[in-house]
């Protein structure tokens, strides 16, 4: 019996979404295949990774992550700029996590600065993210979107509880914006509908099925992404279509696999390699499942996962 | 093609004799077709039709146990492209290449890698499975020499012996005579001298081909020389065709039916790079491989790699659970906070998580709740207050702390009273609803 490749034509395809102006935009999504099967169809673009800074010196991170930005840390422009510049970041991840309530509490004022500041330095695509304080996000977001109108960026993310503000401020402001849900399909699925009941376009929205590390939860994660983009491409289900984004930094590095030293767990092995391969695992078997766009933070982990997605498109 | 169970009942005797156990013909025969029953159970079946019956009702991809003993493992069985449908069966098997050119203490140091490899998660035993030789060198005694060292070291180990001469696999084969090795491999050029051998020696053969289309014509040669447990290589060696052909490989399988390509497949992921390398395979495990080929195992990189494997293989329909007793977090004494959750592992993950980014030394009463998270277990009559109280007095806790104050998820905070009510003496504070205001509660309450 004489081998017929078993090829799928799907009906549907994933909406490709753009960031940034200029020269150095970029595009992610546009796909109408499953992740990498570009032997039966087209994949235009390849996922994206953003590093992640944030708006305050990263004293939360571990310390194998926060060594290699230990003197840019301080402040988030320097910051943007080695990421840019020395590390060659395509795209960054702004997280305002100063501005929880819990933490430094920083006001809306305050975040609309640095988000000024830190467009002002750089030229690659911005993606500007709350604390995931839904209450504090709202205004923070607000913001943080008017401060950076028409520069295309990346608002985020907007969930069940405060997604109305945070919508209007993106399109009033000519942003993308990430829809983030709990994990689960339907979930997702009807916060799209919403969104897109408001007036937003749905080719400019991002799902966020939100993120979980590698050994606390990847498997449901990674379901979930394959049953969004399935319900994408064989049931041409609009709703559905987005990109999807893997917010894998900072999952994976508050667990005890990348902090515990080899010391206290001598079957893990060397910790600073551990963390780097857990970011990296992580980032790739959600890019299995179908994620586009991705924010890490350690750049030999960023660095390994480019050099995978080269190999997976080359 | 798998056959309906309408196209089956039409191959059945028809009698309802009930011999089988079944009340009719037509239901058991929807129980072959739902891989539910086995048609050994019927007696008085035909030869003719329990020979397409067989054919159509096999596994389409095939089961196959590689080693013996405690250490062999299972491949194959699969019958679904993606874990959300139904479990994978079969995790994927992790080797270590090792090269016949290596000095006899390099061998026996990778050797002792793979032997200290095991480790435990979430209650399974974990480990790199298997040594893959290479016969690198081309020379038969050496090949042969490094297969004496690694089954006198390593007896218990499932081997491949990697090598495309029929001399070499001859003789390294024999000393592992009753281990059921993997010989890797056929091809084109010495399928029959290959087959010959895995015959005799009952070994599972590798079949390597540069083409799908390659690989199934030689599949099929090698089974009508007699030989019916292969493992397939594509020859794919970058992701890409990785990805692309374990796919392809699947699906003619499973969605067709396709037996040529109905093995358990190997794929080679050594790199010289070790991050890229556990990257490659972490490709093969989320894709179909069987068999990951690895060039080296530091402890890192294996715990990242069975972690994944553990959980791409997880039941999607039967939650992760944590045995339940009092975990402690940091080095709680007898004045440290005490909460109290559910036993779904994601639950115990998250909250545990926490409790240590809070660096409040803590103790986390975990309750056997059927693998549910809080709500569902409260909604299911399974975190009750009555339950809770005889919990936390069976667990001997009174003796471990001063204190008698237990913290509950916000999400029961309905069940305060009724827990003080039932648990004399405690008092119950309601703590956060969701895990991640855990580090704040418990800060604040340190201060």
């Amino acid at each position: 019996m004489a081998f017929v490749a078993p090829k799928e034509t799907y009906s549907g395809k994933v909406y490709q979404v753009n960031a940034g102006t200029g020269a150095n935009a970029l595009s992610f999504g546009g796909e109408n295949v499953l992740p990498f099967n570009s032997f039966e169809g087209t994949v235009p673009n390849k996922p994206l990774i953003a590093y992640e800074i944030q708006d305050i010196p990263p004293a939360d991170w571990p310390e194998n992550v926060q060594k290699p930005y230990s003197s840019v840390s301080g402040d988030p422009v320097t910051w943007a700029k080695f990421c840019q510049d020395t590390l060659k970041a395509k795209a960054i991840a702004l997280r305002l996590i100063g501005t929880h309530p819990d933490r430094e509490n920083r006001s809306p004022e305050d975040a609309a600065k640095t988000v000024k500041d830190v467009l002002s330095a750089i030229n690659v695509p911005l993606i500007i993210l709350g604390s995931n304080n839904a209450e504090k996000d709202a205004p923070v977001l607000i913001a943080a979107a008017e401060a950076s109108k028409d520069k295309n960026c990346i608002i985020g993310k907007a969930q069940e509880a405060n997604y109305k503000t945070i919508a209007a401020a993106a399109m009033a402001n000519n942003h993308k914006l990430i829809a983030m849900s709990e994990l689960d399909i339907n979930l997702s699925k009807q916060l799209n509908i919403l969104i897109t009941q408001m007036g937003f376009d749905k080719e400019r929205l991002i799902t966020d099925p939100m993120c979980s590390a590698l050994g606390y939860g990847l498997e449901y994660t990674y379901s979930v992404m394959e049953r969004i983009r399935l319900a994408a491409l064989t049931q041409n289900d609009l709703t559905m279509q987005p990109p999807m984004l893997a917010d894998v930094g900072m999952y994976v590095w508050k667990i005890k696999e990348t902090q515990a030293p080899e010391s206290e767990v001598p079957l893990w092995g060397n910790a600073e390699e551990r963390g780097i391969a857990w970011e990296a695992t992580t980032a790739t078997a959600l890019l299995m499942s179908g994620a586009e766009l991705l924010i890490m933070r350690h750049p030999k982990a960023v660095e390994a996962v480019e050099k995978v997605i080269e190999e997976l498109g080359g | 093609m798998a056959l309906s169970g309408v196209e089956i009942f039409k191959l059945l005797p028809k009698t309802n004799c009930k011999k089988c156990g079944h009340p009719t013909c037509l239901a058991f025969a929807m129980k072959l077709a739902q891989r539910q029953a086995t048609l050994d159970l019927c007696p008085d079946v035909s030869e003719e039709a329990r020979k397409i019956l067989g054919e159509a009702s096999a596994p389409p991809v095939r089961p196959i146990t590689f080693g013996t003993g405690d250490k062999a493992v299972k491949m194959g069985e699969e019958t679904v492209l993606f874990r959300h449908d139904k479990k994978f069966v079969n995790p994927c098997v992790l080797a270590v290449e090792i090269k016949d050119t290596l000095s006899e203490s390099d061998i026996i140091k990778k050797i002792e890698e793979v032997l200290s490899s095991e480790l435990d998660r979430v209650g399974q035993k974990l480990r790199v499975d298997a040594i893959a030789l290479t016969n690198a060198s081309g020379d038969k005694g050496k090949f042969e020499a490094a297969a004496k060292i690694i089954s006198s070291k390593a007896p218990n180990v499932p081997v491949i012996l990697s090598t495309t001469d029929p001399s070499s696999a001859e003789a390294a084969v024999k000393i592992f005579t009753g281990k059921r090795p993997v010989i890797f491999g056929a091809n084109s050029g010495n399928a029959e001298a290959m087959a010959n051998i895995a015959k005799a020696e009952k070994a599972i053969l590798g079949v390597t081909a540069n083409s799908l289309d390659e690989l199934s014509a030689l599949t099929e040669k090698i089974k009508s020389l007699g030989v019916e447990d292969m493992v397939i290589d594509s020859g794919a060696k970058k992701a890409k065709d990785i990805i692309g052909n374990n796919t392809l490989i699947r699906r003619a399988a499973i969605k067709k039916n396709f037996k040529a390509l109905g093995y358990p497949v190997i794929n080679f992921a050594q790199r010289d790079d070790s991050l890229h390398e556990a990257l490659i395979a972490a490709v093969g495990i989320a894709k179909y491989a069987s068999i990951i080929v690895l060039s080296s195992i530091e402890k890192w990189k294996n715990l990242a790699l069975f972690t994944l494997r553990q959980n791409i293989y997880t039941d999607p329909q039967v939650p992760m659970q944590v045995e339940q007793k009092i975990y402690k977090l940091g080095e709680p004494n007898q004045d440290s906070p005490l909460m109290i959750t559910t036993n779904f592992s994601l639950t115990y993950f998250i909250v545990s998580g926490e409790i240590e980014n809070s660096k409040v030394p803590s103790r986390l009463a975990v309750m056997d709740c059927e693998g549910l998270s809080v709500l569902t277990a409260w909604a299911a009559g399974k975190f009750t207050a009555s339950k809770i109280a005889a919990f936390i007095k069976e667990s001997g806790i009174e003796n471990e702390v001063k204190h008698r104050e237990l913290i509950i998820p916000g999400y029961v905070a309905i069940l305060s009273g009724s827990i003080e009510e039932k648990l004399e003496g405690w008092k119950i504070t309601v703590g956060p609803r969701e895990a991640n205001g855990l580090p704040a509660f418990l800060k604040a309450r340190a201060a």
